[in-house]
């Protein structure tokens, strides 16, 4: 008799709780540093019934859907314009390798000179980290492109936008989908390093005040807020690609098995 | 020979062309903010050489070291065990996937708490933010190890250690190393992170104090040495990979030939 994986799942989740809320509560490590989880949800509670953290919520999700727009919607552009144009591929290639791996939180000094502690500045830093992601993924998807499909495309004289519209497009889209999956969690990092290490609303920023005032439960239950929305765009993320890609092998194979 | 040039024009075109174009625009750049390249590139090699790459640009990257070998040890060993049995993998299942959606620069302030400003917090924040995606990998490396091998091994007396060190973990590998990519990256941001919020040494401080006092020239250096260094990792791992996992591209190479 094989116990279910969600049982499984719910007695881990639960002998986490219960260990967190025994080892403060044991003395094992100071309640002040490290509070049980009963006092997080209280701490939780509580903002939950405010109003600052509502705004501040809008806040953070308002620079990563903006931002992650912005990225996706110029990494796809940028990626089938490279596709579309083989000398662009070449001479480009190089620089993608350069620019892509340097950090963007580097360039949190110059957004907090030129920006501040504006949305701009979050923007700024959520873009540059996404964009790469899209992109890159939009170049592996080209890369698939099946010759004979192309081939045959030219040969019954689609110009350059029908094949990119419908030979291409089709065959970079499952690539894409992971594209902007990969982008939407680096989003919300970088959203919410924005705000904790710059200062713009929102809930990194919450964190930082709370950090400064010494207030622990309310921290740990900001944190938790953080995890699971990454949780909840993680899921999102993985509804909308099995969304868009209903018709694709990789998908329809694992609904018909 | 021809072929070769034409690369390295390619290579070298457009990066030649981008810095020119940012030579000529701030050549004559009275903005501030935006100080002329050829300002920059003077002042870089006064700024980080001699007594502040002692100070700060080591420090960083032996932080970057520690947190990063940890992570790599605690993630491949726990991974190893998590992956190996179905039940614990079921068992940690929603846990782990709940504290690697913790965007982990929040982990900053909460490893403060414990560990301080000192080099152990930052040592403990990268390792903390990079173990989840190697954990993660290694745990799906080791559940996908093929069932005929497994049991070969087990007809074999193949168990215990040989079987760890010649099946599993080769055969986790790729997926291993993909995890320890992407645990490089956000090491990186940890490590600058984890300095701009509280530290008195590092290079993600002293760009900050170089904003702060409007040493916008030095600001600027200090952006591209962590541009240079995130390129550097990145090639250096890219040399790593194309060793360890040679036999791996060499395999799927092949096997698409065919």
């Amino acid at each position: 008799m094989r116990t279910p994986n969600t049982v499984l799942g719910a007695a881990g989740l639960a002998t986490f709780l219960a260990l967190g809320e025994a080892v403060p509560r044991l003395g094992l490590v100071s309640a002040d540093y490290f509070p049980p989880p009963s006092r997080i949800a209280g701490a939780l509670g509580d903002e939950l019934g405010d109003g600052a953290f509502w705004s501040a919520l809008r806040d953070t999700l308002t620079g990563w859907v903006i931002g992650l727009g912005i990225a996706s919607g110029a990494g796809i552009l940028c990626g089938l314009l490279i596709a579309v144009v083989p000398f662009l591929r070449q001479a480009t290639s190089s620089t993608i390798e350069f620019l892509r791996p340097i950090p963007s939180v580097a360039l949190i000094p110059l957004a907090v000179l030129l920006y501040g502690s504006e949305l701009r500045s979050v923007l700024l830093l959520v873009v540059y980290a996404s964009f790469w992601q899209v992109l890159v993924q939009v170049l592996y998807g080209v890369q698939d492109l099946d010759p004979v499909a192309d081939e045959t495309a030219r040969s019954y004289g689609l110009g350059t936008w029908a094949r990119v519209r419908h030979v291409m497009w089709p065959t970079a889209l499952p690539y894409v989908m992971t594209g902007i999956r990969l982008a939407a969690a680096v989003a919300l990092v970088l959203a919410i390093t924005a705000e904790l290490v710059i200062g713009a609303p929102g809930l990194g920023s919450l964190i930082a005040v709370a950090q400064a005032s010494q207030a622990v439960p309310q921290m740990y239950a900001l944190v938790t807020v953080t995890g699971v929305l990454g949780l909840l765009i993680n899921l999102g993320a993985r509804a909308v690609e099995r969304r868009a890609l209903a018709w694709h092998q990789s998908v329809r194979g694992e609904t018909v098995l | 020979m021809k072929a070769l040039t034409r690369q390295v024009l390619f290579a070298v075109g457009l990066p030649a062309v981008l810095l020119g174009l940012w030579w000529a625009a701030s050549d004559a750049s009275t903005d501030p903010f935006w100080p002329p390249l050829r300002t920059i590139l003077r002042t870089f090699p006064s700024v980080w050489t001699g007594e502040r790459l002692r100070s700060d640009v080591v420090p960083s990257v032996l932080r970057l070291a520690a947190g990063y070998v940890l992570a790599g040890l605690a993630g491949v060993g726990l991974g190893t065990l998590i992956g190996s049995r179905r039940g614990v993998r079921a068992f940690c299942e929603p846990v782990l996937e709940f504290l690697r959606a913790v965007p982990p620069p929040v982990l900053v302030p909460v490893i403060m708490l414990f560990a301080g400003i000192g080099d152990t917090m930052k040592i403990v924040v990268i390792a903390s933010g990079c173990v989840w995606p190697v954990l993660l990998n290694t745990v799906e490396g080791v559940r996908a190890v093929d069932s005929v091998m497994l049991e070969t091994a087990r007809s074999y007396h193949i168990g215990g250690v040989g079987r760890l060190r010649h099946l599993v973990l080769p055969s986790a590998s790729p997926q291993i190393v993909a995890g320890l990519r992407q645990a490089l990256s956000i090491g990186i941001i940890l490590m600058v992170i984890s300095e701009m919020f509280a530290a008195n040494n590092g290079i993600g401080f002293t760009v900050v104090q170089f904003q702060r006092s409007f040493a916008i020239p030095d600001m600027w250096t200090g952006i591209l040495l962590l541009g240079l260094l995130g390129f550097l990792l990145s090639v250096a791992f890219h040399f790593a990979e194309r060793r360890v996992l040679g036999w791996y591209h060499g395999l799927r190479a092949s096997t698409r030939r065919s």
